[in-house]
């Protein structure tokens, strides 16, 4: 088991090695001066040279490399152009507000998706399973904004009982803190929903197919006991696998979610960043977010012996 | 984006007798029909945008700006006087061209990347780990970091959108391409000599095809959504082109005043979506109602 | 010996929904009865209906195509066939158990086998879970697999298939069923480890008292643990009798060409083996009159086109036919 685990954590490190290069090589290799790009439409030659020399655009490749990489080793995620601030501190700064939207969401879809997936299996061929089917086609057709207006408009500004936008944070008043997350989450928790939904009944229609589910019945156990103990249990591993992967489209629709609803998360400052031609900010959110994704299915990967005790190398 | 391929789950129920005729199977499950006639007719608005309106989308009416939808302009009119109809129907090509462009795009690459990687050992090691890092970050974010690289540009906005999509192609191909190696009959042709083009030709590449083309569909639904996504970002279509998360962007700032400037383009934007997605089910169940276990 | 049914099938009809046509009938008017602490064991062709036969008995037909279209199932005088949903399920796993024919796929993979067999005992008998896990302890022991206490703990995939198949039947003893339904128990097991699994199942016959319906297309195991046969083609009940005269004196032209087609010990090398000509009629294609009339080589105008009547051929033994007991052809 323990030989496992160190494989696991090790298989992590191509992946971040190959994010790394990703991240260093999209700059230096797009069309055109990345130190223009940098500086924008309306730099002076000296702004563009400036920027050049302080993100040492200018040396060989190999050593900007090197150089990079040490000084993430070391956290220096370099210095925000426009702020003249280190980047991390930022993302850090930022942060909050990002994870608790993140949580929220992920907590809603599976508390929303996984019973109704389990349910539409159950009742696979009905009116209720082809609703529950339809309805999460729909879910993620819909864009995130439609939803989020839509919520806002009717909740916000003709009932008037939840806010437009912002955040507030848990320290400062819980109650805002609440007030705050309810229809970001809804808006994006519904798409997240459609899809773990989809993936559970899909799951489960396979695995109520399997010879055990069989016997379960025949030894006289109750539906409910049959789907959950025996039924779902099974059919965990690829739906935690799911939740895993699809924190990558998670946090895309956290971006726009953030935009929508004035959220002043990590989704806001790519954007500003984005607009700004900030590219060391860029970078730093890039690092941090797909450093995030690994680690969560690399402790996912390794959750799945206690789902499935096939599964202990 | 990540949905293209998450979208991919069977809606059937394994062990159905397969007994009813075509006409039975389309009456029970209308779904795709009806999705293939809306997305029939969304392209068909689009491209006969034309003829549909009398107005020009780029033409400004400041003295009717921010109009509710009336007689004169169905859907009522943005902040510059433009006709909201006029430019969703329009928005509605440049959904269709890229939707469609990175549909094509990503699965062109992912099947050549797929294919070296599912044939030679040495590629796969190192194709596999790239595609890992890329999937490792979330499609919007390296889409709108490409976009902050260059100029604006439609062809921009195809790229980056596109790049994101290739790992779960490389991904369905690879696994294609891996369990048909395996079949015996593919180990006697080998055997007797059969050249590797061949090989590939006549043997392997046919097995992707269907996949390919339900996993395209699914593309083309995220791509539309994606671009639509970014230009509500500001960092899309250029905004001289009425996109309609273009459109949209330019809306939202009068959510409370005006909230058609969003509805409209919106509500089409869904429909499209939702019609390439369902059309994408259908083509699925048609195919091979299997397929979601190789994606 | 006066019969004494445990279990008694009337004119059973399990059929399968077909779109808009009429149902495909899998189990035809089946009736037979099952005696206390006998062996019945019944014999056919893959497809003949023999597993659907003893599905249908706990109603574990597969949903939603599957469902029981006719006939009485009855057990202590109730119709499982009709009884209410928290009534059959009170019946499965306590009254009667069924074990299946792949011991490798019909254990759960994510559960240890103490939990499994505990399962039973604690939603039939609402005994705390510690004494239901004495109860699986203890019937691990009966069905004698080796190191009980250790096995408790472990997954099914630890385990080889005869083992798991003793632990199947652990499961289905463990409330003292009246009847067990077997189907094809030993089919997907080693010869050797057939011959165990058979021995074991006649030893806990003996043991517990538990009638045994065994289904099987191997005439070797019917000649082993059968007190009474049946035996099935195409959804119906072609002959029906004591061990002793179905092998010594089959009656039916199917039965008949079932014994001549068992390679005997003593044959000539080489000779062919003795073979039914034809092919099982599919559900949707069954012949009016005599199912097997198109295969048999007595059949008569009469056997196309009418049903056989079960004709009486001594005090148990019963065959399906219009060549055979009184009012045959001569």
């Amino acid at each position: 088991m323990g030989s496992y685990v160190i494989r696991r954590v090790l298989a992590t490190l191509p992946v971040m090695g190959v994010v790394a290069v990703i991240v260093f090589l999209m700059l230096r290799l797009s069309p055109g001066d990345p130190a223009a790009i940098i500086a924008g439409d309306n730099a002076t030659s000296q702004d563009i040279a400036q920027i050049r020399e302080y993100l040492g655009l200018d040396q060989p490749l190999g050593e900007q490399f090197v150089r990079w990489i040490g000084q993430l080793l070391t956290g220096d995620f370099g210095n925000s152009i426009y702020l003249n601030r280190p980047v991390l501190g930022l993302i850090m700064e930022r942060v909050g507000p990002t994870l608790a939207l993140s949580i929220s969401t992920m907590a809603f879809a599976i508390l929303l998706a996984i019973p109704l997936g389990v349910l539409a299996a159950w009742r696979a061929g009905s009116w209720g399973d082809q609703a529950i089917m339809a309805m999460s086609v729909l879910a993620f057709s819909v864009p995130v904004f439609l939803i989020g207006y839509g919520l806002v408009i009717g909740f916000s500004l003709e009932l008037e009982l939840l806010p437009v936008q912002g955040f507030v944070s848990l320290s400062e008043s819980p109650i805002g803190f609440l007030r705050h997350l309810v229809l970001p989450t809804v808006a994006l928790g519904l798409v997240y929903t459609a899809l773990l939904a989809r993936i559970t009944r899909a799951t489960m229609l396979e695995t109520l197919n399997e010879d055990f589910i069989r016997t379960a019945r025949a030894k006289g156990l109750a539906e409910p006991r049959v789907l959950i103990l025996h039924a779902l249990k099974n059919a965990s591993v690829p739906i935690v696998t799911t939740i895993g992967t699809g924190i990558a489209l998670l946090i895309g629709g956290v971006v726009v979610t953030e935009s929508v609803f004035a959220v002043p998360g990590i989704g806001r400052l790519t954007i500003d960043a984005v607009l700004q031609r900030d590219y060391p900010v860029i970078q730093g959110v890039i690092l941090v977010i797909a450093g995030v994704y690994v680690l969560v299915n690399l402790a996912i990967d390794l959750t799945y012996s206690l789902l499935d005790p096939r599964i202990r190398y | 984006m990540a949905a293209s391929d998450i979208a991919a789950v069977p809606a059937t129920i394994p062990g159905a007798p397969r007994r009813a005729s075509r006409l039975r199977r389309v009456a029970r499950r209308p779904l795709p029909a009806i999705g293939a006639t809306l997305l029939a007719l969304l392209v068909l608005s689009a491209l006969a945008a034309p003829w549909l309106t009398s107005h020009d989308p780029f033409e400004m009416n400041v003295v009717d700006r921010l109009m509710p939808p009336n007689e004169t302009y169905w859907f009522g009119t943005d902040a510059y006087g433009r006709d909201i109809f006029t430019r969703t129907l329009y928005g509605g090509r440049v959904s269709l061209v890229i939707g469609a462009s990175v549909a094509i795009a990503s699965t062109v690459i992912g099947l050549f990347i797929g294919v070296l990687a599912g044939y030679f050992r040495l590629a796969d090691a190192v194709l596999m780990r790239i595609m890992d890092g890329l999937m490792a970050i979330p499609g919007i974010l390296l889409a709108i970091a490409l976009m902050s690289l260059t100029r604006a540009s439609m062809w921009v906005v195809i790229v980056a959108i596109t790049i994101p999509e290739v790992p779960r192609v490389v991904r369905l191909v690879r696994a294609v391409v891996l369990s048909v190696r395996e079949q015996v009959y593919i180990q006697a042709a080998s055997a007797i000599g059969t050249r590797l083009p061949r090989l590939m030709i006549k043997h392997i590449l046919p097995n992707t095809f269907a996949p390919l083309i339900v996993q395209a569909t699914y593309i083309a639904a995220s791509a539309v959504l994606v671009e639509s996504y970014l230009s509500f970002l500001g960092v899309g279509t250029p905004p001289e082109i009425p996109s309609w998360g273009n459109i949209i962007a330019e809306g939202r700032l009068y959510v409370q005043i005006a909230f058609w400037n969003i509805l409209f383009p919106s509500v089409f934007l869904a429909l499209m979506v939702l019609s390439i997605n369902i059309l994408g089910d259908g083509l699925r169940d048609m195919l091979d109602p299997r397929l979601a276990r190789r994606i | 010996m006066a019969p004494d049914p445990v279990l008694l099938v009337e004119e059973l009809r399990t059929e399968f929904a077909s779109g808009d046509g009429p149902p495909l009938v899998a189990v035809n008017d089946l009736s037979f009865r099952v005696d206390r602490g006998e062996t019945l064991c019944i014999v056919g062709e893959s497809g003949c209906g023999k597993s659907l036969t003893a599905l249908s008995v706990l109603r574990l037909l597969p949903r939603p195509y599957g469902r029981i279209g006719g006939g009485r199932v009855l057990l202590d005088g109730k119709d499982l066939a009709k009884v209410s949903e928290p009534e059959i399920r009170a019946v499965r796993g306590r009254s009667v158990s069924m074990i299946f024919q792949e011991p490798m796929t019909s254990l759960n993979p994510v559960l240890n086998i103490g939990r499994q067999i505990a399962e039973t005992v604690m939603v039939h008998e609402g005994l705390p879970w510690q004494a239901c896990i004495d109860r699986a302890l203890a019937m691990l022991k009966q069905v004698r697999i080796p190191e009980p206490e250790r096995r408790l703990h472990e997954y099914p995939h630890q385990l080889s298939g005869g083992m798991r198949q003793r632990v199947m039947i652990a499961m289905a003893l463990a409330c003292r069923p009246r009847v067990l339904l077997a189907d094809e128990p030993t089919t997907a097991l080693d010869v050797t480890i057939q011959a165990q699994i058979l021995d074991l199942i006649r030893d806990l016959q003996t043991e517990t008292g538990t009638a045994v319906v065994l289904i099987t297309h191997d005439l070797g195991v019917v000649a082993e643990m059968a007190d009474r046969v049946l035996v099935m083609y195409a959804g119906s009940k072609v002959e029906e009798g004591s061990a002793e005269e179905i092998f010594d004196a089959p009656a039916h032209p199917y039965t008949r060409g079932l014994m001549g087609a068992m390679p005997h010990l003593g044959e000539a090398r080489g000779a062919r083996l003795n073979e039914i000509p034809g092919v099982v009629p599919a559900l949707n294609a069954r012949p009016p009159g005599c199912a097997f009339a198109p295969r048999c080589s007595q059949a008569t105008a009469r056997c196309h086109a009418e049903a056989p009547p079960v004709r009486n051929l001594g005090s148990t033994h019963t065959a399906a036919c219009w060549e055979v007991g009184e009012g045959a052809a001569a």
